[in-house]
């Protein structure tokens, strides 16, 4: 048994505390928004927010995770109202197959706390998540956008 | 919301066939019977492709499959387009295959590969929406009592001027679709066009940006169970033994099953579960012969082949070989290009439901009917038993259209468990071992000069694996042997014809095929073949001292196409004029899927040659007509990523008979620090030439622009890939 708190909301969940997050995170809290990609912290599909920070969720273990405040994908623009990199990736169209997208956009979204208006090096100094169909042009255009917004 | 995901499809069907009320026409593109259809008591269907709510909402259906490429959103405008409704009212649906099945395979082709999805079927959709444009007319006519001619229709409003009325396309479907469908369907003039060609937003990002879409391993049945599975490493090997009761302990765990002869799959209430059962299960595998192989003895097969006497002739004039013997100047080469796993960020899964009576798969599929196929083949049940829903991918690039080996195994597992569920997923990787990989190949390029430096003569002779002989048997059986697919981009004509003319020309292939199962590749033979094509043009012109760009331009006078695009990048990139300090350029051309591409690299090198910053590629395209240029200029930026991840650091290499690359560690993919800004220049020339595909032409001129700038800036020509072997990494 693992107590998780989700996007503010407590899960107890009946899971190995040496389970990846990820894993506990799509198959016993449900949440499918957050993606397997490698399983080895190389991609970033998996990323979440841990306590503001955003961590690859695959490759760390329930056990750690309890007691921090996890927000995934699904926690961003709640009651259907996006934030505004949630915004800008519709403005400018970002996803292509759209896998990456969600750690994508986490991955960004913990950038822009730490870093309100990145510099291009800033960025590719913190975002390097995988993304296959290759959207990194689109991306970088709307991380300034929503930086500006 | 997509309408896809609300629609339970089999319900729909059935509902559909007992609505008997005869409110539906069926219109047939592109071919197939009478059909009768209504999504539910309130959406009549006018004909298989267009369905309009009262609500006026249109329900626009199509069969090729979305896994990024943007095709639903260009489908659409294509019927749209004709059909004049309201773009904002416009939603998207799937059909199954098993339904297309039911009705003639009303839906045409499925197959969402080698850049078809809009090249190949933009006549019919387009017809679909016009012949529906016309029935609303007629229904809008009738009431009024008018001749339809007398009407006019914008945004889903039919008007009739005279009499100052209106009427919604919602307010006469229903009276529309009980009319016959129209004989003769007469399309716009491209010049009329009002949809076609902007750049209109995709229709799919919403969910994709709130983590709301489903894909296929998110996917959640009532009672479902998780398998993960692992083949035999080594390709053809069989499973030996297995200790099943070693894991059958374990938490979870529902089932340890032989799948097929080669695989063994655990089955569990997680997929965590069953995936760290699968690590503890002892598995004993059969490797055979195959295990002998490496890439080292593949190399040297292939190395035989560059001077075999047997080859097939793809493309020949003159008498190349004669011509090269007696040139003033030879100037001979040999380039190799390595296996490359599609790596899509989704691991291959597939979920199936097994009962005695029926099959169904959930499945991320390029081609829904191969996916029913294998459904068909591996539940032993008769087609109309059988369907396939299908999901939107998380990336395809090739690796799930041809190839259903996935599907296979999870109805073989669901077919262990009947009435339950079962979501099968790969591991990455079992997804990187078990891949069907980019063809591995070598080259030898011989080219001959006469006194004045005229290219006289050019050998190409290829040696390697055919992806044909082992995909589509009988294609190779019908040419004698031969695959004609390995001359993409050299052919003698049709849409991957050679641009450049010259007197005598042999480009023949030494087929030489390995035990690694090879696969369509996003782009195919053309990544290698413009590599070999596109970089030995700039060795002929450097050994004879011109210009790149004049000695090509030479070459490609009877193709003004390939020569417009050429000379698009080599404009906007500045070429003849000197470079930023420290920037080198290099230029490559190909016609591929029948689009013309062109690209121009502007790349720095360090010092010591081994890092290289892609700082900009220009990009031409002319695909002939463009229907939504924002999505094509996405695909080309997104080409780039592609091959210069392919050219710079991805290779799969065999190690006792098996990949020995497993995950992104080791078969890296590029980062947004290293993407170059991407210009694309979208030249649409128009005419009735087919239209050309966009998903893959560009990703083959990326290697060899980069490969042409990287040896102005060191004077090293670089002639294998990829550079991480050269220890040259992209920055």
């Amino acid at each position: 048994m693992a107590r998780l708190t989700i996007n503010g909301k407590g899960y107890d969940l009946d899971v190995d505390p040496q389970t990846p997050l990820l894993w506990a995170i799509r198959e016993q809290a449900g949440l499918t928004g957050t993606k397997y990609g490698c399983g080895i912290a190389q991609c970033g599909a998996c990323t979440v927010h841990m306590d503001g920070e955003a961590m690859r969720s695959c490759s760390m273990v329930v056990a750690d995770a309890e007691g921090k405040q996890i927000t995934t994908i699904e926690g961003l623009g709640q009651g259907g109202v996006l934030t505004k990199v949630q915004q800008a990736w519709v403005d400018h169209d970002v996803p292509q197959c759209g896998y990456c997208q969600a750690g994508m956009i986490m991955a960004v979204s913990a950038l822009l706390k730490a870093k309100p208006k990145p510099t291009d090096g800033d960025i590719d100094d913190a975002i390097t998540n995988i993304c296959r169909c290759g959207t990194f042009q689109q991306v970088r255009e709307a991380i300034h956008a929503a930086a500006k917004a | 919301m997509n309408e896809i995901t609300r629609i339970d499809r089999r319900t729909f069907l059935v509902s559909a066939a007992a609505a008997s009320g005869g409110l539906a026409v069926g219109f047939d593109f592109p071919a197939g019977g009478r059909g009768v259809v209504r999504a539910n008591a309130s959406t009549p269907e006018l004909n298989a492709w267009v369905v309009i709510k009262p609500d006026d909402t249109v329900i626009i259906r199509m069969v090729r499959s979305e896994m990024g490429q943007g095709t639903i959103t260009g489908l659409a405008q294509l019927v749209v387009e004709e059909l004049e409704c309201d773009w904002s009212k416009v939603k998207t649906e799937y059909p199954t295959p098993g339904q297309s099945l039911a009705r003639k395979r009303a839906w045409g082709d499925f197959s969402t590969g080698g850049s078809r999805g809009i090249r190949m079927s933009h006549e019919y959709v387009r017809k679909g929406g016009a012949a529906a444009r016309m029935m609303l007319v007629r229904a809008a006519a009738n009431q009024w009592n008018v001749p339809a001619s007398e009407c006019s229709v914008a945004k889903g409003v039919i008007t009739h001027a005279a009499s100052n009325r209106t009427l919604r396309y919602g307010e006469v479907a229903e009276a529309a679709g009980k009319l016959e469908a129209p004989k003769d369907v007469t399309l716009k003039d491209p010049k009329d066009w009002k949809i076609i060609g902007k750049p209109m937003k995709r229709l799919d990002t919403l969910e994709k940006v709130t983590g709301a879409q489903i894909y296929g391993t998110d996917l959640k049945l009532p009672g479902m169970l998780n398998a993960a599975i692992r083949e035999c490493p080594v390709f053809g090997g069989k499973v030996k033994s297995f200790d099943a009761a070693k894991v059958s302990g374990m938490k979870s765990v529902r089932k340890v099953v032989q799948v097929g002869d080669s695989a063994v799959a655990v089955v569990a209430d997680t997929w965590w579960q069953a995936k760290s059962a699968l690590d503890a299960l002892p598995i004993e595998f059969d490797e055979g012969e195959n295990k002998k192989v490496s890439s080292a003895s593949i190399d040297k097969m292939l190395e035989e082949g560059l001077g075999a006497e047997q080859a097939f002739v793809g493309n020949d004039n003159g008498d190349a070989k004669a011509a090269i013997a007696s040139a003033v100047k030879k100037v001979e080469a040999v380039y190799s290009y390595p296996f490359q796993n599609h790596a899509p960020m989704e691991p291959m899964n597939a979920t199936a439901l097994y009962t005695a009576d029926k099959c169904e798969a959930w499945v991320p599929t390029q081609d829904g009917e191969a996916s029913l196929a294998a459904v068909i083949s591996s539940s032993g049940l008769p087609a109309e038993k059988c369907d396939v829903h299908k999901i939107n991918l998380g990336g395809g690039f090739g690796r799930r259209g041809a190839f259903q080996d996935y599907v296979v195994q999870a109805v073989r597992i669901a077919k262990e468990m009947p009435g339950t569920p079962i979501k099968l997923i790969w591991s990455r990787e079992e997804d990187m071992r078990q891949g069907r990989f980019h063809p591995i190949m070598q080259c030898k390029l011989t080219g001959g000069f006469d006194a004045q430096n005229n290219l006289t003569a050019l050998h190409i002779r290829l040696s390697g694996q055919s992806i044909l002989a082992a995909v589509r048997p009988a294609i190779v059986q019908q040419n004698k042997g031969m695959d004609p697919l390995v001359f993409q981009g050299l052919a003698k004509g049709g849409e991957h014809a050679i641009g450049y003319t010259v007197p005598n020309l042999l480009i023949d292939h030494a087929m030489r095929n390995t035990h690694v199962p090879p696969g369509f590749w996003r782009g195919v033979n053309i990544n290698q073949n413009c590599v070999f094509m596109e970089c030995f043009m700039d060795e002929l012109a450097q050994a004879v001292g011109q210009d790149e760009l004049e000695f090509r331009r030479k070459l490609l006078g009877k193709h003004p196409k390939n020569l417009a695009v050429l000379n698009a990048v080599a404009e906007k990139i500045g070429w003849g004029k000197p470079p930023p300090a420290g920037r080198f350029y290099g230029l490559a051309h190909m016609k591929a899927f029948a689009a013309y591409v062109a690209a121009a690299a502007e790349i720095s090198v360090s010092a010591d040659g081994k890092s290289v910053k892609v700082h900009r590629i220009v990009a031409a395209t002319d695909p002939i007509h463009a229907v939504n240029p924002a999505q094509i200029d996405r695909q080309v930026a997104g080409s780039f990523v592609y091959g210069l991840s392919a050219l710079f650091q991805q290779s799969c290499t065999v190690k006792d008979g098996c990949i020995a690359e497993e995950n992104f560690d080791t078969y890296d993919s590029m980062r947004i620090a290293q993407m170059p800004k991407v210009e694309s220049i979208i030249m649409p020339s128009g005419g009735s030439d087919p239209w050309g595909g966009v998903g893959e032409p560009t990703i083959c001129v990326a290697a060899p622009a980069v490969l042409n700038a990287y040896f102005k800036a060191t004077g090293k020509r670089i002639r294998s890939v990829p550079l991480k072997d050269h220890q040259i990494a992209m920055v």
